[in-house]
């Protein structure tokens, strides 16, 4: 596949206003608003562009998967900082453009904070290049970090630029026995120190920790910290980062992103915690309206994360903006894609 | 010098009338009206570039800042922002025909939340004011721009300021988590959360570094950041640049981030030396400051790769801080770069591109070229970790032509660096300085979305008129005259 096609895919479908549903390897049709629109399989537009280690990039296709990506990072002993779910084969575009990030978010950053540049066809098939390779760049709007989780609703994510960053040294897991308010203290407290804490992960009074960095200071945290040395932690984390763990279930799914001290909310059907208490997951199978308003009480909001598209129709995956905000999300997706034939619905249903 | 141009969009304000309906939202001690007191107004921390403004707000609440707004938006009055005014592209300097709004007053820390670990501040709140009031906790402000002491949150936020610890710590983007701001309709905003992520387009990251183009901020939310218990720094000098710049890929290449790492060259090390005494090797062509952060154990860890590499990369001396006092001192030559070279030249022009880091020797090598081909001398102190590069172009002001060179020999290693796959700004913005350079890093395309952009937030263009992004008018007149001028530039080099 050649970028010219995807341009003309889109250029014709502009023309017609047919709405198109831009889709790379499918991993999270689950995420989301409403799938509509002819599918534009962009999957086979892939490859690595250019990846220089010592510059700290990599430069690949929509299409790309990940774990080739992440293999090619391997070799030289680099990763992706902010350690994105995999799921079924999930590619560079839709990674991106969905802006979900997994355990190390918390220490690293998400994804938007790692996009150095895109290529992008918008909703006219006009092919526009954003930012670029280099590490710092404040020439224009930055354009290429508004695109991390516009769900494709902007325009094709057509090639990306990453930051990348070294593996960590040494890497150790701790176990601690305790329920989440107590969880949740701890880890705010600890976040106040220099300590090398890449993650956590709270579920049925366990709390997983890991530590990362030089081999000097994870050794030294874990004299700090105690807890329960766990050998092999990879799979954990491994299951954690593709939500596999058992604690995820496999029903319907909310997600709350919240201020991270925010003390339990003492609603029913916590699954896990994580992000330091940032990031907290609940069973779908209850009334949206209830977790929103905790959510946003606390000063965070709630996703519909995992549930039947019908579910998401119904409820909104996002929560509602407030008009003067929405407004300017309109203005925005006019100014991208004029006709709103990309993704319609996906974000919002008025985008 | 009056750098506005022909294209961009024309007002005409109606000064007693603006003043009249200013006097009646603001108290006399909140508006300033005589040339007289204007005049400190005139430009930022890019002095070739002045303009004086109409009127100066200096509001104390945010009720002021929106009836300020709506008055200029009824009477299509162009507004500039204004923090400090240390930004080095001209983009706080007035419009002849606006408003200033300077958010100078609003100088307060709102809150502390050493648990959550974030500050709510006004905009006019100093950046280092923010650490120092973090510090009893531990904390810190990590973004520390070389005018921490002295640019504020609100010019920083408006900048996507960086500063010497970006390549571990990022940018301003990577460190603020909300923003409160005014439309130019008088529309209030809040954009972004505390939580790790809010609903919606990221427009966080669109408002940070859109250089007051979009709206005023007036409440800035940051992430505060644990202090590392302790830092050294390993000095290393070379005999030639090319192995500087070779070293600095070592050390990333060895899976290496510093939490610093710096590069001066031997113009720029001959102005410091004599003012700071900071013992730098003054035979070396470039020495490197490379800055370990974090446990004890975890710095000695670090500097001993650190010297492995350096040593492999040919440094002819290497020295480690045996104490804070000596970080400290390696550092202040450094941080005292752009005074030093103030010292020894009348004036100076300050560049801020980025280039990939491997490509730096080619860079310096060029700006060798331009000083005899310009005839102005030019020192170098470099963000090296980042690609971030600024020539201290040094002229004089009174002796006629000379500004017009430095600025032909600026403009020069800006297009240069956009040719070697690099940026016109890393750090600094685009302002009025580089609107011309920014024909030659964007086409008309992306230039066109900018402008949508724009029109999203302020239909009428009146924030900060003719900064930052540049009309398509404008840039046909620039390409023009670049193709009366010659041929294109760098016709040896590949185009990315």
């Amino acid at each position: 596949m050649r970028l010219d096609d995807l341009v003309s895919a889109i250029g014709a479908a502009y023309a017609c206003g047919t709405p198109l549903r831009l889709r790379g390897a499918g991993s999270k049709d689950f995420y989301g608003g409403m799938l509509l629109g002819d599918v534009l399989e962009v999957g086979a537009y892939r490859g690595i562009v250019a990846y220089a280690p010592s510059e700290l990039y990599i430069t690949a296709r929509c299409g790309t998967p990940l774990a080739e990506i992440e293999a090619t990072l391997a070799e030289q002993g680099q990763m992706l900082a902010f350690e994105p779910p995999q799921f079924t084969g999930a590619s560079l575009g839709g990674c991106v453009a969905a802006g979900l990030a997994g355990p190390r978010r918390q220490q690293a950053g998400a994804v938007r904070d790692f996009v150095l540049g895109v290529k992008l066809i918008d909703g006219t098939g006009q092919v526009l290049d954003f930012g670029g390779q280099v590490m710092k760049n404040v020439a224009g709007y930055d354009v290429s970090r508004l695109l991390a989780g516009s769900l494709g609703t902007l325009g094709l994510l057509a090639e990306v630029s990453l930051k990348v960053l070294p593996r960590p040294v040494a890497e150790a897991t701790l176990l601690f026995a305790m329920e989440e308010g107590e969880a949740i203290a701890r880890l705010n407290q600890w976040g106040a120190r220099p300590l090398p804490i890449s993650a956590s992960f709270w579920s049925a009074g366990q709390l997983f920790l890991r530590l990362s960095g030089a081999r000097a200071a994870v050794d030294a945290a874990q004299q700090k910290l105690g807890g329960e040395l766990l050998a092999e932690a990879g799979d954990h984390w491994l299951a954690v980062r593709e939500q596999q763990h058992a604690a995820f279930g496999t029903g319907p799914l909310w997600r709350l992103a919240l201020p991270s001290g925010t003390p339990p909310l003492g609603l029913d059907g916590l699954l896990a915690s994580e992000w330091g208490g940032g990031q907290r997951w609940y069973a779908g199978d209850q009334p949206g309206a209830v977790l929103r308003q905790a959510a946003r009480q606390a000063g965070g909001h709630a996703v519909l994360y995992r549930a039947a598209e019908s579910q998401r129709g119904l409820e909104g995956a996002f929560a509602p903006l407030p008009e003067p905000l929405l407004a300017l999300h309109r203005r925005l997706k006019k100014s991208f894609d004029p006709r709103a034939i990309l993704n319609p619905g996906r974000l919002y249903a008025e985008l | 010098m009056k750098p506005m141009p022909t294209s961009e969009p024309r007002f005409a304000t109606d000064r007693p009338q603006l003043a009249r309906r200013l006097q009646a939202i603001l108290p006399a001690h909140c508006l300033l009206l005589d040339d007289e007191e204007l005049r400190p107004y005139e430009c930022d921390g890019l002095t070739a570039f002045r303009e004086l403004p109409l009127a100066v707000c200096l509001p104390e609440n945010e009720t002021q800042v929106v009836a300020i707004l709506r008055t200029c938006y009824q009477l299509g009055v162009p507004v500039v922002a204004r923090g400090a005014g240390t930004g080095l592209s001209g983009g706080a300097m007035p419009h002849a025909q606006g408003v200033v709004l300077s958010l100078a007053r609003f100088n307060k820390i709102l809150r502390l939340d050493p648990l959550a670990r974030l500050a709510v501040v006004q905009p006019g709140v100093r950046n280092l004011a923010v650490s120092e009031a973090a510090a009893p906790h531990g904390l810190y402000y990590a973004p520390d721009p070389s005018s921490q002491i002295a640019c504020t949150l609100g010019g920083n936020v408006a900048e996507n300021s960086g500063g010497v610890h970006c390549l571990k710590y990022g940018l301003t983007v990577h460190n603020i988590l909300r923003l409160r701001l005014v439309s130019i309709e008088g529309e209030i905003f809040e954009i972004g959360s505390e939580a790790p992520d809010a609903p919606g387009y990221d427009l966080l990251a669109l408002l940070i570094g859109s250089e007051g183009m979009l709206g005023v901020v007036t409440e800035v939310t940051v992430k505060l950041v644990p202090k590392p218990e302790q830092a050294r720094v390993v000095m290393a000098s070379f005999a030639a640049v090319g192995q500087a710049g070779d070293a600095v890929a070592a050390i990333i290449a060895a899976g290496i981030i510093p939490a610093g790492l710096e590069m001066m060259d031997k113009a720029a090390t001959a102005a410091v030396e004599p003012f700071v005494k900071a013992g730098y090797d003054l035979e070396a062509a470039a020495i490197l400051l490379c800055e370990s952060d974090g446990t004890p154990g975890e710095v000695a860890e670090e500097i001993e790769r650190v010297t492995a590499v350096l040593t492999a990369a040919g440094a002819r001396e290497i020295r480690v801080s045996q104490s804070e006092g000596e970080r400290l001192r390696f550092w202040a030559g450094r941080k005292a770069a752009f005074p030093a070279i103030g010292r020894i030249s009348p004036d100076y022009y300050c560049m801020d591109g980025t280039i990939p880091r491997k490509r730096l020797a080619e860079m310096l090598e060029a700006i060798a070229g331009m000083e005899k081909k310009y005839g102005l001398r030019c020192a170098n102190v470099f963000h090296a970790g980042d690609g971030n590069l600024h020539p201290l172009i040094m002229y004089d002001a009174c002796q006629p032509g000379e500004w017009a060179r430095a600025e032909a020999f600026g403009g020069e290693i800006l297009e240069l660096s956009v040719a070697l796959g690099g940026s016109i700004t890393g750090e600094h913005g685009v302002g009025i300085e580089k609107i011309n350079q920014m024909c030659v890093q964007y086409k008309s395309p992306e230039l066109q979305v900018f402008h949508a952009i724009k029109a999203a937030f302020d239909e009428r263009g009146l924030l900060n008129p003719g900064k930052a992004v540049p009309s398509l008018h404008r840039c046909a007149e620039y390409g023009q005259m670049h193709v009366h001028h010659g041929e294109l530039k760098f016709p040896e080099l590949e185009r990315f």
